[in-house]
């Protein structure tokens, strides 16, 4: 009788890195549900463009170097990016945007680090920040919410916002408009009581924005299911958020004209809970141990209101990001957990225990 | 209830221990061969006493412990030895070692053998050496030998026993096994354990609460010894030393150090089981109790397994259908090791048996890329970063595994288990673990080398100094003898001739003790004559030599002694051309 040699452990739970994928999938879901609903059908055309175009860039460089095609598509790492990447572009933004960027995020920022796993920096934010520096009038054009709509006017039916996407025509006068982000960069001089007053994109909202305070609900939403999926720790996201809260309470000013905003205006706007717990949750580019993720999520969210705030774009989360996957290995340097039977944390570059 | 601490990290797998506890432990035949590894412990194995052909008894001694730790090992039936040689044995490399074979006669007759009821009377080195003359080294999976555990020695007292009843491993019911069937023995066996530590203070039996029964039988037990059954949550690793340590008593135990050191001794709970059969009935550990498990297996339960039972022997009284069987591991399926072949012994530490179906353990999906998703992070027992772990292993950077702790890997295979990309981490681990030692034993060589060196160098710099040191005192002497005499000529001429220590003075009084010193023109030709005499002898010496062994030698030797003979004559030649010169010179100089 002889018998397979194979290392232990023998035993292995049912997880697999594509149902890890899958489930991110899945998650996003309210979030490009919100998205669809308050924008129209803009959105989910960027996801499936730019996944097919993902996809085929993923097959086309691993024939290119030599890997097994189907093996690596398995994993449904480069749908994640694509979908990513779509999410976060503006709706009925023109076909090609939505290509170049996910290609310059698969070819550039993953395959040509070595692939999944390799890269050090978040792929899907590296094709948002080429677009966004590339192409500002086009990636800064966002539609008008659901409820904001002039009277007899509404979202592109999916045909039409095919056109619009495909052959570029301009979508119809009053369907584009400011972001909450976008009013509150442009209207210096107003106190935000006046522009909570003035501006319907507030004084019709729930909390937050209109349309926006949704699709960062649904990313919330989806968020917390992958919480309680122990897909990621709670580390990262909450860390950003309460930074990104701390930030807007300190500078919140009581509200006068030179005020950035509130918390929860800044929580429920723009890319914060997508950001949160879709992008900086991306793990191989963030700090690894808990702590580090703890450091590397208040960074981001420190970044992404001082840029908010004080910086030249009314969003921020894609390079606050990408700063911080700069910073992710000096980090992870000075975060190792304390070991079991060791007095304190050690350095990942000390050579010899004190 | 006792507090029990929460350990970072750990998995739930499946439990899958009930299939193996719907009977109870049973006995197999005698198997016909039985085959004893001379190593089924930590420290050096045993040394054969017995030789090929040699009639032996049950329990009789076979092997003899050989330096402070080791173990003896003892006939686990009566028969006759019929081979001592290297066999393959139970290992994860599947490599071969030394065993004795023994033929059983069937008759399975005991040697004489006699115990001590009264334990509690007999000194605790007495009881200390029966259990290592018993051959008893811990069953729990380490084989380290219980004796030196039991003997921390009078600088570490031992304020803690703890008893590891966890078995913490799926599939494994050998310790609940016991424990429901012989709970008032085990307790017998941690009473003398106390009594050899001296009665510790804490006596913890430490048991996960998913063995309701065992808890229960030995509740009844523990009545009024001052021993506390403790039991806690299920996870594994739990049974981990370190894990179990800190479940109980909340202390860690320093990185690199043993639980003597901190008061404790961590002994399993089979192995109480051992000790109380050495000790009350005098009997050696030659069975212990091995579960046999896995759904290519008929019969899952646990027999009785005479120590040097073949697996395979194992397999055939369990229904065991080898084209289900996706692999066969000795232990569990976290720790346990694949075994290439089922002709392997059971030995000492061996716990369980598994032969799993494809359906329940199915064949290593290829590995995946490493996502740092830091899964294995949150299931380390030891708060590591094994995502880390992996990345410096990979690329062999020795300086970040040892900065982050990879020797406090304890090996337990969470990180592995919980891997959504099928990454082999533990396999990577072992393999940098084994790395970086090799690397030290050279760089502790090498020291040793470069050490060496530096010595030889300072010995050769003194020893040049201390030349210098005696030239100058020298110098010295002469400058002094010189001035001596330059003062005694003064004060002879005094007043007429040159100043004292003028240089014709000098000159005279150097060429004088020169001439003193020099030895005459006939002694130096006698000292060369001599040296040529010696030469001439080595030279004769050599070729008479040459001449003796021409005939048997190789070649080789023979250029040695022609290379000798050589060398030799060279001398010769010299010493006769400086005589030459010197008589040469002694003519020139006498004309």
């Amino acid at each position: 009788m002889a018998f397979k040699q194979i290392t232990s452990p023998h035993a292995h739970a049912a997880q697999n890195t594509s149902k890890v994928m899958q489930l991110v999938l899945w998650a996003t879901v309210p979030g490009l549900a919100a998205l669809t609903i308050q924008f129209g059908w803009g959105s989910l055309i960027n996801v499936v463009l730019a996944v097919v175009t993902a996809v085929a860039c993923e097959a086309a460089i691993l024939k290119l170097r030599k890997r097994p095609v189907a093996f690596y598509l398995q994993d449904y790492s480069a749908v994640v990016t694509a979908v990513l990447l779509g999410l976060a572009l503006p709706p009925l933004a023109a076909w090609w945007v939505v290509v170049v960027g996910s290609m310059f995020s698969i070819i550039i920022a993953k395959q040509l680090y070595g692939g999944l796993g390799y890269n050090p920096f978040n792929p899907a934010m590296v094709g948002y920040v080429v677009l966004l520096i590339s192409f500002p009038i086009q990636m800064t054009t966002w539609i008008t919410p659901l409820s904001l709509l002039p009277d007899g006017v509404s979202h592109p039916g999916i045909i039409e916002s095919l056109g619009i996407v495909f052959s570029g025509y301009s979508p119809a006068d009053g369907v584009t408009g400011a972001t909450p982000l976008d009013v509150f960069k442009h209207s210096s001089g107003l106190v935000v009581d006046q522009i909570y007053e003035s501006n319907p994109l507030f004084s019709q909202a729930a909390f937050a924005g209109v349309g926006w305070e949704w699709v960062n609900l649904g990313f919330l939403a989806g968020g917390i299911v992958l919480l309680a999926t122990r897909i990621f720790t709670w580390h990262g996201p909450v860390a950003m958020l309460a930074a990104i809260a701390m930030m807007s309470l300190l500078f919140w000013d009581g509200g006068s004209s030179e005020s950035p905003g509130s918390p929860l205006m800044h929580l429920f706007s723009g890319a914060s809970m997508m950001g949160a717990f879709f992008i900086l949750t991306d793990p191989v580019s963030s700090a690894v141990s808990n702590r580090g993720r703890l450091i590397y999520g208040a960074l981001i969210g420190v970044l992404v209101y001082i840029i908010r705030a004080w910086g030249n774009y009314p969003d921020a989360v894609a390079f606050a990001v990408l700063i911080a996957n700069f910073a992710a290995p000096f980090i992870d340097n000075y975060t190792l957990p304390r070991t079991y039977g060791h007095t304190d944390r050690r350095r990942a570059t000390e050579k010899e225990e004190d | 209830m006792r507090s029990t601490w929460v350990t970072p990290g750990g998995v739930h797998p499946p439990e899958n221990k009930h299939q193996s506890l719907t009977m109870p432990i049973g006995s197999l035949p005698i198997p016909e061969k039985l085959l004893v590894p001379l190593s089924q412990h930590i420290g050096a194995p045993a040394k054969a006493c017995v030789k090929v052909g040699a009639k032996v008894l049950k329990g009789q001694k076979i092997a003899e412990a050989t330096g402070a730790v080791s173990v003896p090992m003892h006939a686990p039936t009566s028969g006759t030895v019929t081979a001592i040689e290297d066999r393959p044995i139970a290992h994860s490399s599947g490599m071969s070692a030394p065993c004795i074979e023994i033929t059983s006669d069937g008759k399975d007759t005991w040697i004489d053998h006699k115990g001590v009821a009264d334990f509690e009377h007999a000194s605790p080195q007495a009881l200390t050496k029966t259990i290592a003359d018993a051959g008893i080294a811990g069953m729990g999976g380490a084989g380290f030998p219980s004796a030196i555990k039991l003997s921390p020695g009078h600088r570490r007292p031992i304020n803690t026993l703890i008893i590891n009843a966890t078995e913490c491993e799926p599939y494994i019911t050998a310790d609940d096994s016991a424990i429901r069937e012989r709970a008032a023995e085990i307790i017998t066996g941690i009473g003398i354990l106390s009594h050899i530590l001296g009665n510790p203070v804490n006596i913890l039996i430490g048991i996960e609460d998913n063995k309701p029964e065992a808890i229960a039988a030995l509740e009844p037990h523990v009545a009024d010894t001052g021993i506390s059954v403790v039991s806690f949550p299920t996870k594994y690793p739990s049974g981990g030393e370190k894990q179990l340590i800190y479940i109980l008593t909340g202390k860690e135990l320093p990185s690199g150090q043993l639980p003597a050191d901190a008061g404790m001794v961590c002994i399993n709970i089979g192995t109480t089981y051992a000790i109380k059969r050495a000790v009350v009935n005098g009997e050696p550990l030659i069975s212990r109790v091995t579960t046999m498990t896995g759904n290519a297996c008929g019969i899952n339960r646990n027999y009785e397994t005479l120590i040097g039972t073949p697996v395979s022997h194992m397999l055939a009284h369990s229904e065991f259908n080898e084209h289900a069987c996706s692999r066969l591991v000795m232990g569990g399926p976290m720790m346990g090791f694949s075994l290439t072949s089922a002709e392997v012994p059971i030995v000492k530490t061996t716990n369980c048996i598994l032969a799993p179906s494809y359906s329940e353990i199915p064949d290593d999906e290829p590995a995946q890329a490493c996502i740092r998703c830091g899964m294995c992070a949150e299931a380390c027992p030891a708060s590591l970063l094994p995502q880390q772990l992996f990345w410096y292993s990979q690329a062999e950077d020795h300086d970040r595994l040892e900065a982050h702790n990879l020797f406090d890997c304890i090996e337990c295979g969470a990180c592995s288990y919980v891997c959504p990309s099928n990454i082999p981490l533990v396999q990577y681990y072992r393999h940098s673990k084994g790395e970086i030692l090799k690397a030290r034993e050279e760089k502790v060589k090498s020291d040793h080398a470069r050490e060496r060196f530096e010595f030889h160098q300072q010995r050769m710099e003194q020893a040049e100094k201390d030349k210098e040191a005696k030239r100058a005192a020298r110098r010295e002497a002469a400058e002094k003898a010189k001035a001596t005499v330059a003062a005694n000529a003064g004060t002879a001429k005094e007043g007429t001739g040159p100043a004292p220590g003028s240089a014709a003075d000098i000159i005279a009084a150097a060429q004088a003790r020169a001439a003193a010193k020099q030895v005459s023109p006939e002694e130096q030709q006698a000292k060369f004559e001599r040296s040529i005499a010696g030469a001439e002898m080595r030279v004769q010496m050599a070729t008479d030599k040459l001449v003796e062994t021409n005939a048997k030698q190789t070649e080789d030797q023979k250029n040695i002694l022609n290379a000798a003979l050589e060398g030799a004559k060279q001398k010769l030649e010299q010493a006769q051309a400086r005589l030459a010169e010197h008589v040469k010179k002694h003519s020139e100089q006498v004309k």
